[in-house]
């Protein structure tokens, strides 16, 4: 099984996809490097949080994904 | 006591809320609602709210159970659209009631502050010239920071 990735809000037009599965498991440098590097600076970005399976990370370097994970990646909101 | 937390992607009447929401609490001293709605002006023609399902309603109910918590209330709903809108059509839909009228306008004001700076929504805007991603708005932490004793991610 893969972990999927899934883009939110203008991440989601950088990427051009909504999301995509790559293999697992997947770290921080595995992700960066999945990526791609314009979308990799875009995630890289301070702004930028990650989810993994809901749950958000306080430190996105620590990133630790097993397979059948979702990992979220979290562009600043803007709603209401 | 009622919590009522809705996210939906099809138009919804504010009013078909609010009377049977007050009415549910016999004996209220005061009920606050606020109503947001997308803003015709600037050449908008449409309005799209993308959210995170394993994050925003939770996040959202989260979000109203510390409202009734610290402002007391007897009862509090939440509706929230996503999807396409166009101008004129109800975003966001917050009611309060309480005992007295300060933790109803206060609960509703809080509430707004916080979907609008930490709940998991993004928003972006159709102009003429096509799609414009809505970026966080200065503004939109200040107010934040007036319920400054506690800013979690929700």
């Amino acid at each position: 099984m893969a972990v999927r990735i899934v883009f939110l809000g203008k991440l989601a037009d950088l990427s051009g996809e909504a999301e995509r599965e790559v293999p697992a498991p997947l770290d921080w440098a595995q992700l960066l490097a999945s990526l791609g590097p314009g979308l990799a600076q875009a995630v890289a970005d301070g702004t930028v949080r990650i989810a993994v399976d809901g749950e958000l990370l306080a430190d996105k370097s620590m990133l630790s994904a097993q397979a059948g994970s979702e990992v979220a990646l979290l562009p600043p909101v803007s709603g209401g | 006591m009622a919590i009522t937390v809705e996210l939906g992607g099809t138009p919804f009447n504010p009013g078909a809320y609010v009377g049977p929401f007050t009415n549910a609490h016999p004996g209220l001293g005061g009920v606050c609602t606020f109503v947001g709605e997308v803003r015709g002006e600037g050449g908008v023609e449409a309005l799209e709210l993308t959210h995170y399902a394993p994050m925003t309603l939770p996040g959202m109910e989260a979000l109203a159970a510390r409202a009734v918590d610290r402002f007391g209330l007897m009862g509090l709903l939440m509706i929230h659209r996503t999807g396409v809108m166009r101008p004129g059509e109800p975003i966001v839909l917050v009611s309060a009631c309480a005992h007295h009228r300060r933790a109803a306008i206060d609960a509703v004001d809080f509430c707004m502050d916080h979907l609008k700076s930490q709940s998991w929504f993004w928003k972006r805007e159709k102009r003429a010239d096509g799609w414009h991603w809505i970026e966080p708005r200065q503004e939109d932490h200040s107010d934040l920071a007036r319920w400054s004793e506690e800013i979690i991610e929700v």
